[in-house]
Formats: structure tokens, C-alpha cells, sequence
């Protein structure tokens, strides 16, 4: 054994052990009969065919779509933001960032049922407005609207991060020397910092559509069930239905989905080519 | 050369202040079309934000900017006919080189065929080897980077080219090839060259003339001779490197004393100076002496060390405290032992009197 192999070991245990391990039972599992707890049954192809005939699809393609959804928005709200972080706010934009930071120190579901008590009927926004103006308003909450804006708040810093920094990386000189040689601040833009700035963004983007695909809380508190995401399905399979090899499908069939989206991206969007690498 | 043609650009007062401080004060300066100027100086003494200026992409905060004749502080540097090559070069790393040329041109709406034409055509100029055109600017080296960087300010026909230190972090010798091709590039484009370098040593080979500037101010202006050979400052004196420097002070007329020497000292011929100030003679006039006599000036000390130039030997010679500095080409070199009492001296008329600024 070579000496560096030597060295990797206890990583490459650790990885085994922590990482592929559980990742292989799920996977071995999926392939078990129906509600059965050990991986030494008949392999099967039972739990596939089970999803293939229910409508678990309406819960994937809420997932996938609330998910594409939230990178679309949090591409609108963060790239502004970004850049008046990097060119705009000057010394200004550490505060911004811890701003952006602190509500991370503070577990997700606690502020979720933050914005719960908020939004909620006689609650913080509601019930102010009722004892000021003597209106009583329809409470936000429980719809698919609220779902969507509990997922932007959550995910908001997974992408306003990695683009500030890929735009950060755009050197000043180079964005002169294009409006030197007589680009437009738009084509500046265009041709410059976007293509410049892009593997933040992609990065942002995947961390947040892999996120966000997953979600679950913000469905169950904010949006009070009424859509079920993928990865709700999973948890009832796993507890009330005690299925685990139903759960282990789903979670199969949302892990390749959702590879699948990233490769085809990361196929799209090269990262070593943005970089100057190749 | 210099002075044959028109003024191409004229600043007036060109002034700029950062919170109080001037970086650039009140310098008025003209620059003649198709010349290479250089404006020299050391790091914080305002050339950067000279040139800046110059080039649109900071704002005067007083005087002006006027290229023929025009007015142009508030055009902004996009909309300028002149270009600027960065210290970092500054090329877009996600384009070909081919597209890094045609940047310019694809901006003002070129059509393809056109563009590269003129790509390929400044690639020839810049011995750039045609197969470059799709290769990336990550993956050709430094020296080639600065041609396509300088064929890529070319390639809009810009009436003036900006040039910020951009060989500074090149290796000596890449430096001076490249030195002398930008001259040669100059030679054929006959565009203005406005370059700036806190190397005298670069600006002596290339310009035509040159600026020195110090603390936002430019102290002297003129042709390379005349920087070498008749600086008007202390400041320009020490610049150009090793140097001879005394202190001194009119005795009577024609004559000089200084306190660091013994004697007194033949004054350059009149006109040439303040009356107190700094004798500088530069180490290629001093001479050793085989008799007092043979020189207008003589002192008498002890050869202390000798140092290969390449070219030249450079000898130190003691007297008292003083070091003078001494220059001889190779094949005229000084046969002497070190700690050997030597007599050295120089003609009044290769010395010259600055003040002491």
C-alpha cells in the first residue's frame, strides 16, 4: 500500500461508512418486498411498479417545479443584490451580509413558525391591521404562494452567496477594459460580467434546486399540506406507513431525477471553461 | 519626431483631488500627434490616475482634457477615440484570442468576415501566429498575451493608445524585447503612444520624450537627452540611477566649494544652474587621472570596489566620506588594485548645478 493510500485511509473509511453506506441501503432497500425490514429478502422490482401506477408524480412534479420556481425568483432577487454587494454598497456590504446571515444562526423551522404567527388570522400582520383599521383580511397562509415565498426566504442565502462571489471575481480592469474599447454598460454586462460571474450563479442555482427539491417544511407549516412535495411522501412512507422499501424508491427515483438535472446542467454550463481552465 | 507635428491632446490645470489629497496637480501638458510620451515617476506620484483620467474612467476634478481642439472631460471613456492597455492586460479570459481582437469591432457592429480580416491582419502585425485566432488567452504565454492585448487596443483605429505599465511584471529579458517591439509597433502604426512606467530605463529606450513625474506634479519635461543630460531637479538627477552628487555652494565666480570634498570646484560653464545647489556629473564623465592636470576637476581617493555591468565596470571610489561613482566601458577598463590611492576628476562642462528639489 502506497503511502498516500495509507494517509486517505481513515478519510476514505469515514466516507465509506458515513456517505456510501447509508446511500447503499436505501438503494438496497428500494429493491425489497413491500413493508419488509431486513436487506436479505427477495430483490424485487415491486416498489417501482407500486410508484409507477399511484400518483406519486403530482408529488415530484410540485416538488421539481416549486424548486424550479424558487431559482427563478431568488436569480431575480439575489443578482441585484450581488452586484450592490460587490460594486455598490463599498464598505457597506459586510452589514448587508450579516444581515443576510444572522437569520441562518436560527434553526429553520423556528422561523418558519415565525412567519406562521405573522401571516396567521389575528396574528402579527393581521391582527394589527384588524385593531387599527377594523378590517378583518384573508390570511395568506396555507396556499401555494406562501409555500413558494417560505422556500425563497429559506434558500435566499444558498444563492445570494456563491453569486456574490463569482461576481466578485470579475476583475474591475477587465470590466474597464470593455468599456474602454467602446461597450455599452449593457454590453459590459452582457459580455463581460454574466459570463464572467457564471459559475457563481450555476453554483448557486444547483446548491438551491437540490435544496429546494427536498424541502418539506415549508409545505407542512407555512403551506398547511395543502400540496404534499416528494419528500413528504418519503417521511410518510417511512413512518406512518412503516414501508421503507416504498420510501427507499422514492428517495431512489428523486436522487436520479435530480442528478440527472444537475448533469444535464453541469453538462450545459461548463465551469472549467467559465474559469479560463480550458 | 517630437515638436514636427500638432498637438494631438492638451490638458490644461488637469487636476485631481481624493478627499483633500491631490494625485494629480494642476499639470498642464501637451502631447504631439504620433509621438511615444512616457510619463515616468515613482509608485504614488500620480501617473496612474494621470492616465486615468485620460482615458475617461475617472473624472478631473479640475482643468481639461482637449483632444484636437475638443473638450472631451465629460465624454466618457467608451465614447472616446482612445485605448488603454492595462497593467493586468486585462483580456477576457472566456474568449478566443481571435475574439479578444475583435471585442472592439463586434461592439461597433463589424460584420464577422470583416473582423477577423482585420484580427488576422493586426495578428501578422504582431507576429502572432495565425493559428492563435481560436486558442484561448488562458493557454499562450505572457509575451503573447501582451500582443494580442495591445492588437486587441488597436483594432478600433484609436487615435491615442494608453499604455499603464503593462510590462512591469514580465521577466527582464521578455521586457526588453518587448521594449523595443512596442517601439517598432509605434514606428509602424505612427499613432500616439501615451506610456507610463516608474522605469526611467524603459521610458529612455522607447519615448520620444518624456514626463517625470513627482507628487502629482510633472517636474520636467523633455526629450530623453535632455532628462539624461540636463535634469532640472535633484529629484530628476537621482532618478536615472547611479550618479555623482555633491552639495555645494558659489565661492566666487566660476567657483564652487563643497563640504564633503577638499578645494575648491570649476563651476560648469554660467547659465547652467542655481548658484547653490547639487553638482551632479554622471560616473561615464568622471576619468581616472594619470596627473592632477588632465581633467578640469581632480580628487584624490582610494579605489574601493569594482562591479561588472555587463558592458561596462563600474568602480566606487572613496574620498573621505564621499563614494563617487565611476564608468568605463569594458575594453577600457581601469587597471588598478583595490585600496590603491587613485586621482580621479571631470571636465566643468560635463557637470551640471540643480537645486535641491
Amino acid at each position: 500500500m502506497s503511502s498516500g493510500l495509507k494517509t486517505a485511509l481513515p478519510v476514505i473509511v469515514f466516507l465509506l461508512i458515513g456517505f456510501a453506506a447509508p446511500l447503499l441501503a436505501v438503494i438496497g432497500f428500494s429493491f425489497m418486498p413491500p413493508r419488509t425490514f431486513t436487506l436479505d429478502g427477495e430483490p424485487t422490482f415491486e416498489n417501482y411498479v407500486t410508484i409507477y401506477d399511484s400518483t406519486t408524480y403530482i408529488s415530484l412534479l410540485w416538488s421539481l417545479g416549486l424548486a424550479a420556481a424558487t431559482v427563478v425568483i431568488l436569480i431575480l432577487i439575489c443578482y441585484p443584490v450581488a452586484y450592490g454587494m460587490v460594486r455598490v454598497f463599498g464598505r457597506w456590504s459586510s452589514l448587508v451580509t450579516i444581515l443576510f446571515v444572522v437569520p441562518l444562526f436560527v434553526s429553520e423551522n423556528v422561523r418558519l413558525y415565525g412567519w406562521l404567527l405573522f401571516f396567521i388570522k389575528n396574528g402579527v400582520l393581521l391582527g394589527t391591521i384588524k385593531a387599527f383599521f377594523d378590517v378583518d383580511l384573508e390570511s395568506v397562509l396555507f396556499t401555494r404562494g406562501i409555500i413558494l415565498f417560505g422556500m425563497v426566504y429559506v434558500y435566499l442565502p444558498f444563492m445570494l452567496f456563491p453569486m456574490t462571489l463569482g461576481m466578485s471575481m470579475v476583475p474591475n480592469e477587465t470590466r474597464e477594459a470593455a468599456l474602454d474599447l467602446g461597450a455599452s454598460r449593457w454590453q459590459v454586462f452582457r459580455e463581460v460580467e454574466l459570463p464572467l460571474s457564471m459559475p457563481g450563479m450555476v453554483i448557486g442555482c444547483l446548491l438551491t434546486f437540490v435544496l429546494a427539491v427536498g424541502a418539506i417544511a415549508e409545505a407542512k407549516v407555512l403551506g398547511g399540506q395543502q400540496v404534499i412535495p416528494i419528500a413528504h411522501d418519503i417521511e410518510i412512507a417511512f413512518t406512518y406507513a412503516q414501508n421503507w422499501p416504498l420510501g427507499a424508491a422514492l428517495s431512489v427515483l428523486l436522487m436520479v431525477v435530480v442528478a440527472t438535472l444537475v448533469l444535464l446542467a453541469l453538462r450545459r454550463f461548463d465551469l472549467d471553461r467559465f474559469l479560463g481552465r480550458r | 519626431m517630437a515638436g514636427q507635428n500638432g498637438v494631438i491632446l492638451y490638458l490644461k490645470g488637469l487636476t485631481k483631488t481624493f478627499s483633500g489629497h491631490a494625485a494629480v496637480d494642476n499639470i498642464d501638458l501637451e502631447i504631439y500627434e504620433g509621438e511615444l510620451f512616457t510619463i515616468v515617476g515613482p509608485s504614488g506620484s500620480g501617473k496612474t490616475t494621470l492616465l486615468r483620467m485620460l482615458a475617461g474612467m475617472e473624472a478631473p476634478s479640475a482643468g481639461d482634457i482637449i483632444l484636437r481642439g475638443e473638450r472631451i472631460n465629460d465624454i466618457p471613456a467608451n465614447r472616446r477615440p482612445t485605448c488603454m492597455v492595462f497593467q493586468s492586460l486585462a483580456l477576457f479570459p472566456h474568449k478566443e484570442v481571435g475574439a479578444n481582437i475583435e471585442f472592439s469591432l463586434k461592439i461597433r457592429g463589424v460584420d464577422k468576415a470583416a473582423r477577423k480580416r482585420r484580427a488576422l491582419e493586426l495578428m501578422a502585425l504582431l507576429r502572432l501566429p495565425e493559428a492563435y485566432y481560436r486558442r484561448s488567452v488562458t493557454r499562450i504565454s505572457g509575451g503573447e498575451r501582451q500582443r494580442v492585448a495591445l492588437a486587441r487596443a488597436l483594432a478600433f483605429d484609436p487615435e491615442i493608445l494608453f499604455f499603464d505599465e503593462p510590462l512591469s511584471a514580465l521577466d527582464y529579458k521578455l521586457r526588453k524585447t518587448l521594449e523595443k517591439e512596442l517601439k517598432d509597433i509605434h514606428r509602424e502604426t505612427r499613432k500616439t503612444f501615451v506610456y507610463i512606467t516608474h522605469s526611467l530605463e524603459e521610458a529612455m529606450v522607447m519615448s520620444d520624450r518624456i514626463g517625470v513625474m513627482r507628487s502629482g506634479k510633472l517636474v520636467q519635461i523633455g526629450t530623453p537627452q535632455e532628462i539624461y543630460g540636463t535634469p532640472n531637479c535633484r529629484f530628476v538627477s537621482e532618478f536615472i540611477g547611479d550618479v555623482n552628487m555633491l552639495p555645494v555652494t558659489t565661492v566666487a565666480p566660476g567657483r564652487l566649494a563643497s563640504k564633503d570634498i577638499p578645494g575648491e570646484i570649476v563651476a560648469p560653464p554660467a547659465a547652467n544652474g542655481p548658484s547653490e545647489g547639487f553638482l551632479v556629473v554622471r560616473p561615464e564623465f568622471v576619468r581616472f587621472l594619470s596627473a592632477p592636470g588632465e581633467a578640469d576637476n581632480h580628487v584624490v581617493g582610494r579605489l574601493y570596489n569594482e562591479y561588472a555591468l555587463g558592458s561596462r565596470i563600474q568602480y566606487q571610489v572613496r574620498v573621505g566620506e564621499q563614494v563617487f561613482v565611476v564608468e568605463k566601458l569594458r575594453h577600457e577598463a581601469f587597471q588598478g588594485r583595490l585600496d590603491q590611492e587613485v586621482t580621479i576628476g571631470w571636465d566643468a562642462a560635463d557637470s551640471i548645478v540643480v537645486a535641491d528639489t
